[in-house]
């Protein structure tokens, strides 16, 4: 009776303990999530302001300044037109990344499906040269891109994405695990053709893979900041990142207006942010899934 | 018969590869080549002549690592500020990410909203750099937030971009912003790895959580954390966005943000000095080639001692 009594006074501790572990853990957990919003909160809000409100110091009130911030931003032409910019960011990261998911899972299809002689080299290439930080032939893109008359152009910053290793390696990885050969080999027997079968057959079948990547690969073109730095140089063809490295000489001169600086910064990163809300479930997925590249 | 199928579709398997390995060979592996090839010529620019591009054999290495007439050889300053923002950052990721980890993968939390907690933390990933940078000079400025915060409790405006260690303290903040979540969801991926049953034969043998944490979690974790890390580092000594707009290209103040990348991106930009900026990449693909080669070592012992696990993850 008295072992009873103790087991379930033990018992009712550890679920005290337990019930206190929580509490500490949850409000670990949401002053994490504060952290991590809190430059976007700040960013909203002081989008909201004036020039002259944000100079007179913080208010955590929402001001009623946003359209007339937004239309300061979106006309401005001093340095460079905000429009312009986006559209040259958009124009860059859409064809890329519909170039890297396409080519990627084609280039995965290709070493997985055939055999040929050159198989397993081709895919060992691969894995080699994926570490390789793309910075590192910087001196030799350079000059190449001058040597093809690609300076301000977007050519130099799209064509390449046909080739990410990292991507091919995700696409070849789902390939192993969501694409039977039976599939291809009855597409043959219905006599569709090889393109045929790729383009009608399986890249359907890849399709969460693709999304998955294309929504990367946009994200990291549109926040690519070397490369177009190094080839644009004409203020037209900037993109967002050079934009905002730009914003900061802007806001040392006399009489900038900070409110239009912050609804600047706000429209390079909304869109992304938009796209994450949107689409968030399938991305945090993706990241476990890259982890298992480790 | 089975041959016969293999040499009639071989051709297609060079087909379907072909365009990767004919836009990498133009736009990376002859780029590549041709940097390490400039390293050993002089070329650079000098008001509006060009001089070079004449052969000096290793002339530029052996600039890259000579003192100035200070004593101090900047490569190595460089280097140096890049692992000291990239340790202030990584260090504290690491902590974090994994209290994070262990919390949202615990049996006995139970933890509910994961998916909301997780979709907040990972978003700081996705945004730009450069304008995070942007957004943190302003609100670390002297006119900025911060300091009005300070001014309005009674205290002097302090300049965090004259001090070389609150400057560096914000760019590792943001690369520590940037990348937890990140960090976080790769370790849960590996926790989640851990045979179950471990967990639950220590539980039945009464173990505290704190036991199972430091006799279980953390020796197993241990060939994530080090994939986690180094991948980390090499994606540090790339820095480049954050402290390119934070402290220009002058890495201020006093060049104490001035990272390798920068360093290079000077190179190439400003004085077009091609030969020491293909110095320079050799030196930094040296670095992440011997990283890199320690990533696939632990990945190889990982999986080779753990095979049910790798193949858990794959």
């Amino acid at each position: 009776m008295a072992i009873k009594e103790q087991t379930i006074r033990n018992n009712e501790s550890a679920r005290g303990k337990l019930i206190a572990v929580r509490v500490v853990a949850y409000t670990f957990l949401i002053l994490v999530t504060l952290l991590a919003l809190f430059p976007l909160i700040l960013l909203i809000l002081n989008s909201t302001h004036s020039n002259s409100s944000l100079q007179a110091g913080f208010d955590p009130i929402p001001g009623g300044h946003f359209l007339i911030n937004f239309k300061t931003a979106w006309n401005d032409t001093a340095l460079f037109t905000l429009p312009r910019s986006m559209l040259n960011s958009f124009i860059i990261a859409a064809s890329s990344c519909i170039l890297t998911s396409y080519f990627s899972a084609m280039t995965a299809y290709g070493i997985h499906v055939y055999d040929f002689k050159l198989k397993k080299f081709a895919f060992n290439f691969i894995m080699v040269i994926m570490t390789i930080p793309t910075q590192v032939a910087a001196v030799g893109f350079v000059q190449l891109v001058g040597k093809f008359h690609m300076t301000n152009t977007y050519w130099p910053l799209i064509l390449p994405a046909i080739a990410a290793p990292s991507v091919f390696f995700y696409m070849k990885q789902y390939i192993e695990s969501s694409l039977p050969m039976e599939v291809i080999e009855a597409a043959r027997v219905d006599g569709s053709g090889e393109f045929m079968t790729f383009n009608t057959i399986a890249l359907p079948m890849l399709k969460p893979a693709i999304a998955v990547q294309m929504i990367f690969a946009f994200v990291s073109s549109w926040n690519n900041f070397f490369t177009p730095a190094l080839v644009l140089s004409k203020s037209e063809m900037w993109t967002l990142p050079i934009v905002n490295a730009t914003l900061r000489q802007k806001i040392q001169s006399q009489n900038c207006d900070i409110g239009e600086v912050y609804m600047m910064i706000l429209l390079s990163i909304i869109p992304v942010v938009i796209v994450y809300i949107a689409l968030s479930k399938h991305i945090v997925k993706g990241v476990a899934l890259g982890a298992v590249k480790g | 018969m089975k041959k016969h199928k293999l040499v009639s579709y071989a051709k297609w398997g060079y087909i379907f590869i072909a365009p990767f390995f004919i836009v990498y060979i133009i736009f990376q592996l002859i780029p590549l080549l041709s940097t390490f090839y400039y390293s050993f010529f002089e070329n650079y620019r000098s008001g509006l002549n060009v001089i070079g591009p004449n052969y000096v054999g290793f002339d530029n290495y052996v600039t890259l690592f000579t003192p100035d007439k200070n004593g101090s050889i900047d490569i190595f300053t460089y280097f140096v500020n890049t692992i000291i923002m990239w340790l202030m950052g990584a260090v504290p990721q690491m902590v974090f990410s994994l209290l994070l980890a262990v919390i949202f993968t615990s049996e006995r939390l139970r933890i509910k909203g994961q998916s909301f907690f997780k979709t907040v933390m990972y978003m700081p990933n996705l945004i730009m750099a450069a304008a995070f940078a942007m957004l943190f000079f302003m609100l670390f400025s002297k006119v900025g937030p911060f300091n009005q915060f300070i001014m309005s409790s009674g205290g002097e405006p302090f300049d965090f971009f004259a001090n070389k260690w609150t400057t560096r303290g914000i760019i590792a903040m943001i690369n520590f912003l940037m990348w937890f979540g990140n960090t976080t969801i790769l370790l849960m991926a590996g926790i989640m790895g851990i045979d179950q049953s471990l967990f639950e034969a220590a539980s039945i043998d009464g173990a505290t959580s704190w036991q199972v944490f430091y006799k279980i979690t953390i020796p197993l974790l241990k060939p994530i954390m080090v994939y986690v890390a180094i991948t980390s580092l090499i994606g540090g000594l790339q820095m480049f966005d954050v402290p390119q707009v934070i402290g220009t290209y002058l890495g201020s103040p006093n060049r104490s943000t001035m990272t390798m990348i920068m360093y290079l991106n000077n190179y190439l930009g400003t004085s077009k000095n091609y030969g020491m900026a293909g110095a320079l990449s050799v030196v930094i693909f040296i670095i992440t080639g011997v990283l890199s080669v320690i990533v696939y070592k632990t990945m190889a012992s990982d999986s080779g001692k753990k095979p049910k696990k790798a193949k858990k993850g794959a």
